[in-house]
C-alpha cells in the first residue's frame, strides 16, 4: 500500500550537489526578489515557507498528518502580538514568548493526538485546532472578530527599526532561513532516520526498541514551535493577529501548499508556499474564486501529482531535493 | 418546582429542545459518516458540503420548480445522493489502494471546489427557506413554547437513524454490507458485487447527509458554508462515538446535542467549546471511543 | 540586494515629492472596500460601488485635469483582508482614497493603513463612534451615522414610550460592543436598567438560543446590536419562539431600507429606528434615487451608506479642485474648511474628530396598510439636530482633540 510519502525519494543518496545548489539558488532569489516583487508579498511568502517547512517535518518525515497546524501558527500569533503591544515588550522577544506557546500547545496536543493513529490523528488534531478557534472568538485578549490590530513592530534588541520594510525584511528572511536550516538539521540527523523508519514502518521499530511515541511526539512538538515562530513573526510583518490564524481554512491551506510543493522533500514546502500565496495575491481581486481554485488544486495533487511539484522534479532527474 | 433552583423552565427547555435538534443533525451526520467510512474507510470531508447541497436542492426546487419541503425531501437526498455516486466512480476509487489520508485530502479539495462554487454565485449570508405551511406554527405546552416544525425535525431524525440502523444491523443486505467490510474479497467470492456496494453506500451515506440539509433549510437558512463548521463538531462527536457501531453514532449525536443545549444554559460562552472538550476527556480516558471496537 | 532595493527606495522617494504639487502619480484613484457577499452585501456591496461611479461621472470624470478611477474590493468581513487589500492598493496601485468599510472591526484595521501611510479614508459604512473617538485620525471621516448616534436616538426614543428595562443580542465584534455599550449608557442616561446581554459571533444563522437567554430575561426591550443579515434572522426567529407574542418590544437597532425589504412590512411594521436619509425625504434625494435605481442591476433605491458614497466621493473630488491637489494633509484641511451641501446633507460641517455633523432623523417602518408604493418603508417621526445626535466633542478621547 502505498504510504503518503514515496520511500524512494528520499532514500536516494545519489548527487549530494543537488540540495546545496537549490539552497543557494533559494538564497539568492530572496536576496533579489525585493527590488523587483512587492516586499510585503515577499515577507508573506517566507513566514508561510517555514509555516510549510513545520509541516512538512511532521508529515513528509513522520508520516503525521496535522490537520490543525492553525492552531499553534495563530495562537503564536495572538501572544506575540499582545506582548508587542499591550507588554511592549521587543519583537525578538514577542516572537520567542509566542514560539514558546506554540511549543505548550504543541506538549499538549501532541499528546492527546498520538494516542490514535493515522485518520483519527488528523481528525483528533482538527478538532483540537476547532476547539482552540472557538477559544480565541470568545476570550477577550484576542478581540474576537476585531484581532489585535495596530501591533508596533518596535525596534529590534532594542536597536533596529523594524518599521523600515528594508530591515524588516531582512530580519523576516534570518528568521526564515533559521527555521530552515534548523529542520534541514533535523531531518539529516540520527533522530530524523528513526522518524523515517517510524514513518516506514511503525511496528518494525518498535520490535527494534525504540520508543516510538515519544519520538513522534517531539517531532510534533518540534513542528508545533516551528509554526508558531512562522505565525509570530508574521504578525509583525502585517501587524495584526486575527481569527483567519487559528481558523481550520488556515490548517487546510498549509496542507495544501506542502501537498503541492511536495510532502516529504526539503525545498517543496518552500515552492508550495510561493505558488499559493502569489495565487491568492493575484486572485484578491476574484474572491471566492481562490477557494475553488485550491480546491481543484488538491484534488488533482492527490490524484495525479502525489509527489508535489519539487518531488516530481527530484524523481525525474534522480536526485534528492 | 425548577424555579426554586433558580432554574427557569422555558428557557431551560428551550434550551434542551435546541440541544436536541443539533443532535438531530450531529446523528444523522455522524451515522453517514460512520456508515461511509465502514465500508470504505475513508474519511468523507465532503460531508458538510453535501450536507449543503441537500439544503440548496430543497432551495432551488422552491425558487425555480416551485416544488415545495415535501417534494424536497425525497428528491433533493436523490439528487444529492447521485452526484456521491459520481464522486465515488470517478475520484475516490482511484485512491482505495493508497494510504487512508489521500482520501481525507481528496474530500478536502471536493468540498473546496463545491462551497467555492456555491459561495461564488450564492454569497455567504443565509438564503431564507419557509418551513411547510402544515408545520408552521408554535404550541404553547406550559412550560415552554414548541415550534412545530423543530419538533418534526426530532421525530424525522429518530425514525431516520433507527431504520437505517435496523437495516444495517438487522436485514440481510446489512449483513452483507458488514461483511463486506469486514473482508471484501471472501464476499466478492460469493458472487456479491462489492465494488457496485462500495458506490452505492457512499452515495446512501451521501443521500443521508443531503436529507439532513433539507431538514435544516428552514432553521439553518440556506448559506454555501453551513455544513462547513459543523463536519469539524461531527468529526468530535464520530471520535467521542467510536467508530464501532452505528446505534454508537446515534447515541452519540443525540445525547451530545442535550449535553450543548444544557451547556448553552448554564453557561452559554462554553457551549461551543463543550463537545471538543468531552472529546478531549474521552480521548484521555477510553481512547477507542465511547462505544469503538477497534482501538 | 541591498544596491538594488535601495535604489527602488530612492527613486520612489524623488518622484514621490515632485508630485508634491499636484496629482499623485497622474490620476485620482477611488478604492471602494466593503462587502461583496456575505450578510451586508445588500446594505453597501455593489451598489456603494455604483455610488462612487456615479458620483466620479457626475463631476465629469476628470478633476484638475488628470482622470478619476473607480476600483472595488471585498474585505469578507475580515481585518486581515481589508487592511492587506487597502495596503496594497496603496503601496503598488496608487489608490489615494479608500471609501465606505462598513464592518467596524476592518474600518479600524483600514484607518491603522491611511493613518501610517496618509490617505484620505473615507467612512461611509461602518458604525463604531470609537473612529471618532480613541481610534480618530487625521485623514479619517466617518460620514453617515455612527452607534452614538444609533444609541440615543433609537433607545432614548424607546425608553420614552415605558422600554425601561433592556436585553441585549449583541454581534460580537466592535461595532456590537460599541453599540450596545453607547445604548446602554443611553437607556441608563433615560432612566432604564439594562439586566443583561450575550454575544453572538457574526453572520449566525440560528439565533433560537440566544433569543431564549433574552425571553428569560424578561426584558421589556430587546436591543438587537447587530445588523444586516444578522438582525433579519434575530427578527424572523422571534417571532418563531412567541417573544413578541409574550409582550416583548424588540429593538432594531441598526436597520437599512433593505432589511425591511427582506423582512417585509408585515414583520418589520412598527420599528423604530435611527437614519441618516431616506430616499424619499423631498425631491433632490427622489431624483438622486430615480437615476440610482436607472443603473441598479436588482432595482432598489440606495440606502444611507450608499448616498453616503455618492456625497463623500462628491465632496472628496471638491475639495481636491479647491486644494489643487490630492495630497492627503492638504485635501483634509480643504474639506474640514468647507460646508457640506447636497440632497442628503443641509449645512454640515467636519469637527476635528472626523465626525461629520449632520441631522438624523426618528423613523417607524409603515404598516402594509400605510406603504402606498414600493420601497414606500418609513415616516419621519423626528429629526434629530447633529448637535444632539452625536457624542459631544470633549467625550470621545480623541487625541486630536485639544481640550
Amino acid at each position: 500500500m502505498e504510504h503518503v510519502v514515496d520511500p524512494l525519494i528520499t532514500l536516494k543518496r545519489g548527487g549530494r550537489w543537488s540540495e546545496p545548489a537549490a539552497f543557494a539558488a533559494m538564497i539568492a532569489f530572496f536576496a533579489i526578489a525585493p527590488a523587483i516583487v512587492y516586499p510585503v508579498f515577499l515577507m508573506k511568502v517566507l513566514c508561510f515557507a517555514l509555516f510549510a517547512c513545520a509541516f512538512n517535518l511532521l508529515i513528509g518525515y513522520a508520516g503525521l498528518l496535522s490537520f490543525g497546524h492553525a492552531l499553534y501558527f495563530g495562537w503564536a500569533a495572538y501572544v506575540c502580538a499582545y506582548a508587542a503591544k499591550s507588554w511592549h515588550l521587543s519583537p525578538e522577544l514577542a516572537i520567542l514568548i509566542g514560539t514558546a506557546l506554540a511549543a505548550g500547545l504543541g506538549l499538549v496536543a501532541g499528546a492527546l493526538a498520538i494516542r490514535r493513529q493515522g485518520i483519527y490523528f488528523a481528525m483528533i488534531t482538527l478538532a483540537l485546532a476547532q476547539m482552540m478557534y472557538f477559544f480565541a472568538v470568545e476570550a477577550p485578549f484576542t478581540g474576537g472578530e476585531d484581532g489585535i490590530q495596530a501591533v508596533p513592530r518596535g525596534f529590534l534588541f532594542g536597536v533596529l527599526n523594524l518599521s523600515q520594510q528594508a530591515t524588516m525584511y531582512v530580519f523576516v528572511f534570518v528568521v526564515f532561513l533559521a527555521g530552515f536550516l534548523f529542520i534541514y538539521r533535523i531531518i539529516h540527523s540520527p533522530f530524523g532516520e528513526v522518524l523515517k523508519a517510524i514513518r516506514e514502518n511503525e511496528p518494525r521499530a518498535i520490535s527494534l526498541g525504540y520508543k516510538t511515541d515519544r519520538y513522534k511526539l517531539v517531532a510534533f512538538v518540534l513542528s508545533a514551535t516551528l509554526a508558531g515562530a512562522a505565525g509570530a513573526t508574521k504578525t509583525l510583518v502585517f501587524q495584526l493577529a486575527s481569527l483567519t490564524d487559528v481558523h481550520w481554512s488556515m490548517s487546510g491551506e498549509v496542507v495544501l501548499m506542502t501537498l503541492v510543493g511536495g510532502l516529504g522533500t526539503v525545498f517543496g514546502p518552500v515552492v508550495g508556499a510561493f505558488i499559493i500565496v502569489a495565487m491568492e495575491n493575484y486572485l484578491a481581486e476574484f474572491g471566492q474564486w481562490v477557494t475553488v481554485i485550491q480546491g481543484v488544486v488538491f484534488v488533482t495533487c492527490v490524484l495525479l501529482f502525489r509527489r508535489g511539484i519539487v518531488g516530481e522534479l527530484a524523481n525525474a532527474l534522480k536526485i534528492p531535493l | 418546582m425548577l424555579e426554586a433552583l433558580g432554574i427557569s423552565s422555558p428557557a431551560l427547555f428551550g434550551q434542551l429542545l435546541i440541544g436536541l435538534i443539533n443532535g438531530s443533525f450531529y446523528a444523522l451526520l455522524s451515522l453517514g459518516l460512520a456508515v461511509i467510512f465502514g465500508m470504505l474507510n475513508i474519511i468523507n470531508f465532503t460531508h458538510g458540503a453535501q450536507y449543503m447541497m441537500g439544503a440548496f436542492g430543497a432551495y432551488l426546487l422552491l425558487e425555480h420548480l416551485h416544488l415545495g419541503y415535501w417534494w424536497a425531501l425525497i428528491i433533493a437526498p436523490i439528487a444529492v445522493g447521485l452526484t456521491g455516486v459520481v464522486i465515488e466512480r470517478l475520484f475516490l476509487k482511484q485512491l482505495y489502494q493508497l494510504d487512508h489520508l489521500y482520501g481525507l485530502l481528496l474530500t478536502f479539495g471536493i468540498a473546496l471546489i463545491i462551497q467555492g462554487l456555491f459561495r461564488n454565485y450564492y454569497g455567504s449570508s443565509g438564503l431564507p427557506y419557509r418551513a411547510p405551511a402544515e408545520l408552521q406554527g408554535v404550541r404553547n405546552l406550559g412550560f415552554m413554547f414548541l415550534p412545530n416544525y423543530r419538533a418534526w425535525v426530532i421525530v424525522v431524525s429518530l425514525v431516520v437513524c433507527l431504520s437505517t440502523w435496523f437495516v444495517i444491523e438487522r436485514t440481510r443486505l446489512g449483513s452483507y454490507l458488514r461483511a463486506a467490510t469486514e473482508n471484501p474479497s471472501l464476499v466478492r467470492a460469493f458472487g456479491i458485487n462489492v465494488p457496485r456496494m462500495i458506490t452505492l453506500t457512499y452515495g446512501f451515506g451521501v443521500a443521508l447527509a443531503a436529507l439532513a440539509g433539507v431538514m435544516a433549510a428552514p432553521i439553518y437558512n440556506v448559506s454555501p458554508l453551513m455544513g462547513a463548521d459543523l463536519i469539524i463538531v461531527v468529526f468530535a462527536v464520530v471520535v467521542i462515538g467510536g467508530m464501532g457501531s452505528i446505534m454508537g453514532a446515534i447515541v452519540t449525536g443525540f445525547g451530545l446535542g442535550v449535553v450543548e443545549g444544557l451547556t448553552k444554559y448554564f453557561k452559554p460562552e462554553a457551549s461551543d467549546t463543550v463537545i471538543f472538550v468531552i472529546m478531549v476527556i474521552v480521548l484521555l480516558v477510553r481512547p477507542a471511543g465511547l462505544f469503538g471496537r477497534r482501538a | 540586494m541591498n544596491n538594488l532595493f535601495g535604489l527602488g527606495i530612492l527613486a520612489g522617494l524623488l518622484t514621490a515629492s515632485a508630485a508634491h504639487a499636484q496629482i499623485s502619480d497622474g490620476v485620482v484613484k477611488i478604492g471602494v472596500l466593503n462587502d461583496m457577499s456575505s450578510l451586508y452585501a445588500d446594505i453597501g456591496g455593489k451598489g456603494s460601488v455604483l455610488a462612487a461611479q456615479m458620483a466620479v461621472d457626475d463631476f465629469g470624470g476628470k478633476v484638475l485635469d488628470r482622470p478619476i478611477e473607480v476600483i472595488s474590493g471585498d474585505h469578507q468581513n475580515k481585518p486581515d483582508i481589508g487592511a492587506g487589500l487597502a495596503r496594497k492598493w496603496i503601496d503598488t496601485e496608487h489608490v489615494d482614497t479608500i471609501v465606505d468599510v462598513p464592518t467596524s472591526s476592518v474600518a479600524l484595521a483600514v484607518q491603522e493603513v491611511t493613518r501610517e501611510k496618509k490617505r484620505v479614508f473615507l467612512m461611509s459604512g461602518p458604525a463604531s463612534s470609537d473612529l471618532t473617538g480613541k481610534a480618530c485620525s487625521p485623514y479619517g471621516f466617518q460620514w453617515t451615522y455612527d452607534t452614538y448616534a444609533l444609541a440615543h436616538g433609537t433607545g432614548g426614543a424607546l425608553v420614552k414610550q415605558g422600554g425601561d428595562s433592556w436585553f441585549f443580542i449583541t454581534a460580537d465584534y466592535a461595532f456590537g460592543h460599541a453599540l450596545e455599550r453607547d445604548t446602554s449608557e443611553a437607556v441608563k442616561a433615560a432612566g432604564g436598567k439594562v439586566l443583561g446581554s450575550v454575544s453572538v459571533p457574526l453572520n449566525t444563522q440560528d439565533f433560537s438560543s440566544f433569543l431564549l437567554q433574552a425571553q428569560a430575561s424578561k426584558a421589556k426591550v430587546i436591543g438587537l446590536a447587530n445588523a444586516g443579515g444578522d438582525t433579519i434572522n434575530s427578527i424572523k426567529q422571534a417571532a418563531e419562539f412567541g417573544i413578541v407574542a409574550g409582550g416583548q418590544k424588540l429593538a432594531g437597532l441598526l436597520v437599512f431600507l433593505t432589511d425591511v425589504d427582506s423582512l417585509g412590512l408585515k414583520t418589520a411594521q412598527g420599528l423604530t429606528i435611527t437614519s441618516a436619509w431616506y430616499w424619499d425625504k423631498d425631491d433632490a434625494s427622489r431624483a438622486f434615487a430615480k437615476r440610482f435605481v436607472a443603473r441598479n442591476p436588482n432595482g432598489k433605491p440606495p440606502t444611507y451608506t450608499q448616498a453616503g458614497v455618492y456625497t463623500e466621493v462628491a465632496f472628496y473630488l471638491n475639495a481636491i479642485k479647491a486644494a489643487g491637489t490630492d495630497d492627503a494633509d492638504k485635501v483634509s484641511a480643504q474639506m474640514r474648511s468647507m460646508k457640506i451641501n447636497d440632497f442628503m446633507t443641509k449645512d454640515g460641517w467636519i469637527r476635528e474628530d472626523g465626525r461629520i455633523m449632520r441631522d438624523m432623523y426618528l423613523e417607524e417602518v409603515k404598516s402594509p396598510q400605510e406603504s402606498k408604493y414600493p420601497y414606500d418603508y418609513f415616516k419621519v417621526l423626528a429629526t434629530i439636530p447633529a448637535e444632539q445626535a452625536f457624542r459631544p466633542l470633549k467625550d470621545g478621547g480623541c487625541p486630536l482633540v485639544k481640550n
